[in-house]
């Protein structure tokens, strides 16, 4: 990487290198980026989308979080009619919150002492991404997604996360039309916590089922 | 599409290696599992892909496998599964069971 040598104008004047940051173009530019800018130019070009569309879908999907998840979660501890719901139609429980969960289905699969639920994509990346945003890095590696079908635990234990040898473990590969969303079990010690405490501890992990939810004062 | 099985049948995915889009992961074609739930109709995935309507819709199912069954030497313990969703089409009564 080249340095550069320049004043920084804080005063005393003076001078020392750093390494210059290279601009978003400098980066190589990858097989797929090249074609999904094609195709979006393509889209855009025979108007099947307007640029504006695609603009706007870029920017929901990125308005996304874990925190609309951790609400729900929350609501399901609170309320156990809303966890009936929420556990026979995700996306309609949301809508009750006023969160918009998309149009694609989503189930949620609850933790209990006897069950421990993990989701995975072997085949691609399919993720609740309405609900707790875009998928980390490793949620869409090869051996994430390889060695949760084929060793939960080993994985499971590689995140901090230990389940007993008398609870089962069960991955849920989300292979076609549904999505999941983990019901984590909520933890000891947070019987007298309001909904908006009870969501701080529902982490993006323990709804993806790598981890549990946080302890209160962890 | 009426769906052809129930809750709690067993079934067993078709061993079949067709050309093309599927979304029936290799590592459960072959194998035994149970219906744990009747998920709803779905457009085929393997027409969709091709620029078709991928209809008729398909029955899609929950399947649930044992991971020893899965996998010789797995390491986990005996009660742990694996659930997948599989389109009506890839799933056959399993043997001895009749539809």
């Amino acid at each position: 990487m080249s340095t550069e040598t320049h004043g920084h104008g804080h005063g005393d004047g003076h001078r020392h290198e750093h390494p210059s940051q290279p601009d978003l173009e400098d980066q190589p530019v990858g097989y797929y980026q090249v074609m999904t800018e094609a195709l979006g130019e393509v889209l855009i070009d025979k108007g099947v989308i307007t640029a504006d569309e695609l603009r706007q879908q870029v920017e929901w999907q990125d308005s996304r979080a874990p925190v609309f998840g951790a609400k729900l979660i929350a609501r399901a501890w609170v309320d156990p009619d809303f966890k009936e719901r929420l556990l026979e139609d995700v996306n309609g429980a949301a809508a009750e919150l006023d969160i918009d969960a998309g149009d694609i289905p989503i189930r949620a699969v609850e933790n209990t002492g006897q069950v421990h639920n993990v989701i995975v994509c072997t085949l691609c990346s399919c993720y609740p991404r309405s609900l707790i945003g875009l998928p980390p890095d490793w949620y869409k590696s090869r051996a994430y997604r390889s060695r949760t079908v084929r060793e939960p635990r080993a994985v499971l234990a590689e995140f901090g996360t230990e389940i007993g040898d008398d609870m089962e473990v069960r991955v849920h590969d989300s292979t076609a039309d549904l999505r999941y969303l983990v019901m984590p079990m909520r933890p000891a010690g947070s019987e007298d916590m309001g909904e908006d405490e009870l969501a701080d501890l529902v982490g993006r992990d323990s709804m993806i089922g790598v981890a549990l939810a946080r302890s209160p004062g962890e | 599409m009426t769906a052809r099985f129930a809750k709690g049948d067993r079934v067993r995915v078709r061993d079949a290696h067709p050309p093309g889009h599927v979304r029936t992961p290799s590592f459960i074609r072959g194998h035994n599992g149970v219906i744990t739930r009747v998920i709803g109709e779905f457009a085929n995935p393997e027409e969709l892909a091709y620029g078709r309507d991928g209809r008729p819709e398909i029955p899609l199912y929950w399947v649930e496998f044992r991971q020893t069954e899965l996998w010789s030497g797995y390491a986990g313990q005996a009660q742990d599964t694996a659930v997948v969703d599989i389109f009506e089409h890839w799933l056959e009564p399993a043997e001895g069971d009749t539809p």
